[in-house]
């Protein structure tokens, strides 16, 4: 996903003067193109979160279009109150692009874990929040995202995830991508855990189940559209994140739900647990600690739709 | 406009004046921090930016940011005696549902650049602003007025940290060094001193001034940029409450609102007649 996001801002550098890139001391070789044809938009803005968001709101406020780039707590937690009040109260257009989403930095401990980033943010008014499923989604979210009239918060995952879609999706904040059709469950994925929603899907397919998913990469402005449609037709809905499943997609489905008096299908919401890790390991040994397996959720479901 | 100092000098009576009849019509704290720093914004406002109130948002207009937002009703009565709005608007001062809160909402009137409350914030926006001025290739400034109790904050020095490196010679940081944050001697809060040491080890190009001397406060602010391709840290002492002889250097005008009494006898002390409250 970081790949694709270096790719996709040099080439929104090249075509619109507006883009300033800066970086929290991170990805410095990746972005050797965009330095290299635009010296003057792109600063490392060293390890000083809050300076970073503060300055970004400056540069707006003057008509440029920062893109701010770090690890996902440090960009998120580290400085929610200059998110809150430099970006959000004056609603300036700033794309806060952080990597390492959820447990995608695992290994490097809990301190480098993300999983209530989703919570923090969407709180904050006039914010979006977008999760992109695999590298053509993050193409698509950071183009939406320069042009939006307001902040939006982009979280990636890392580098290397498998990529789903064959090519560059129609991208639109606040419009599900829908991968598969499907009548008895509906699978909505939002962020990196989409290659893991696709085997559950197939999983569960194989026994016969119907089963639809949904690439629901925003996760505010939520697509009440498309959750009207799946909670009227389906048996059960499934939220898949790789967030705590307090606050986050899970949590605003839940919120939307609790006042529709026509639903239908029953919510499963599947995310991380209310606890730190605090043992070495994997993102996979991470997510199996969470119970974010394939195995996992594909039982969960059976049993929800027995 | 441009003023010669002594008409800058009145006008800062007629600004003491009306903060302090604000502060009792509006039932709000904060004089002592308004009162120490007015010098500073009239010498801005009425001398050192280069604006238009008739062209408020001109991209290539100086930017002034009053990070310490607790002092912004001394910067309304400025913003409209400076022509920016109707001086009738300032009778609204927070009032139910008027434009101009305790501390200032994003664009709440034209001229006012940032919206500021909570501390530490109005440096990182300054420094972005003086950054979008080089990549703009526009030749504006960007001055910007901290507390001394501001300076506790970390992201103050994040930013202190960053300007220097980008050598911005366009950004001009003044504190108002007034030695009262709100409960206590800032000296004694936080280990602060030698002030101007540490901007100066941070890399700026640092004055010590009288923050209550308009010649002084006028002179300093001429000098953006300086010749010597770094930003500019003023260090201006100031007296907490200055211009009122009850008031002054007594930190409980930090939250204190003077009585009808206290406005006129203010309103007598700065030779503005009788005040109408």
């Amino acid at each position: 996903m970081r790949d694709a996001f270096a790719r996709e801002i040099t080439r929104l550098a090249d075509e619109d003067p507006r883009v300033v890139l800066l970086s929290g001391d991170i990805g410095n070789r990746m972005f050797n193109t965009f330095k290299d044809r635009h010296p003057d938009r792109f600063y490392n803005c060293g390890v000083a979160e809050a300076n970073m968001m503060g300055m970004a709101a400056g540069l707006a406020m003057c008509g440029l279009r920062p893109v701010l780039y770090t690890i996902v707590p440090f960009l998120t937690t580290r400085c929610l109150e200059q998110i809150r009040v430099d970006a959000c109260y004056h609603h300036q257009p700033l794309t806060i692009v952080g990597v390492g989403g959820g447990l995608s930095y695992a290994s490097l401990g809990a301190t480098h874990h993300s999983c209530e980033d989703i919570a923090f943010l969407r709180m904050l008014p006039g914010m979006s929040v977008v999760c992109p499923g695999d590298a053509m989604e993050v193409t698509g979210a950071i183009r939406a995202a320069v042009a939006h009239d307001g902040p939006v918060y982009v979280r990636l995952g890392k580098k290397g995830e498998p990529v789903v879609h064959p090519a560059v999706p129609a991208f639109t904040i606040g419009k599900s991508i829908r991968l598969r059709e499907g009548s008895d469950v509906a699978l909505l994925s939002t962020g990196n855990l989409l290659p893991l929603s696709i085997e559950v899907a197939d999983k569960l397919t194989a026994t016969g189940v119907s089963v639809g998913l949904e690439s629901f990469h925003t996760v505010k402005p939520l697509d009440e559209e498309c959750l009207n449609d799946l909670f009227t037709r389906c048996r059960v809905v499934a939220t898949i994140e790789e967030h705590s499943r307090l606050g986050g997609l899970g949590g605003a489905v839940a919120e939307w739900l609790s006042e529709q008096p026509a639903a239908r299908a029953r919510l499963l919401r599947f995310g991380t647990a209310d606890r730190f890790l605090h043992e070495a390991g994997s993102q996979e040994h991470a997510r199996k600690q969470y119970g974010l397996t394939t195995e996992t959720l594909v039982d969960s479901i059976r049993t929800a739709l027995r | 406009m441009p003023m010669r100092i002594e008409e800058l000098e009145a006008m800062a009576r007629k600004i003491r004046a009306q903060a302090v009849r604000m502060s009792h019509r509006g039932d709000s704290p904060h004089l002592g921090s308004q009162l120490s720093c007015i010098d500073i914004l009239v010498a801005a406002y009425f001398l050192a930016l280069r604006i238009d109130p008739k062209n408020a948002s001109a991209p290539d207009r100086d930017r002034f940011i009053l990070s310490k937002g607790h002092a912004a009703p001394a910067l309304y009565a400025v913003l409209a005696e400076r022509g920016f709005f109707s001086k009738d608007l300032i009778e609204s001062y927070n009032t139910d549902g008027s434009p101009l809160p305790e501390q200032p909402s994003p664009n709440c009137v034209p001229g006012l650049e940032a919206a500021t409350g909570s501390l530490g914030h109005g440096l990182p926006i300054g420094v972005g602003m003086a950054l979008a001025a080089r990549i703009h290739k526009l030749n504006y400034r960007v001055f910007v007025t901290l507390s001394d109790g501001e300076c506790n904050e970390g992201s103050v020095w994040e930013a202190a940290m960053f300007a220097p490196a980008q050598k911005l010679d366009n950004l001009f940081v003044i504190v108002d060094f007034n030695k009262w944050q709100a409960t206590g001697r800032s000296e004694e809060v936080m280990s602060i001193q030698p002030f101007a040491d540490k901007w100066r080890a941070f890399g700026w190009s640092t004055y010590e001034i009288d923050g209550n001397d308009m010649k002084q406060v006028v002179d300093v602010m001429s000098k953006v940029p300086d010749g010597s391709g770094k930003p500019i840290a003023v260090i201006a002492n100031t007296v907490k409450g200055k211009g009122v002889p009850f008031m002054e250097d007594d930190n409980n005008w930090h939250y204190r609102i003077p009585t009808a009494d206290e406005v006129q006898q203010v309103w007598t002390l700065m030779g503005q007649g009788n005040v109408t409250l």
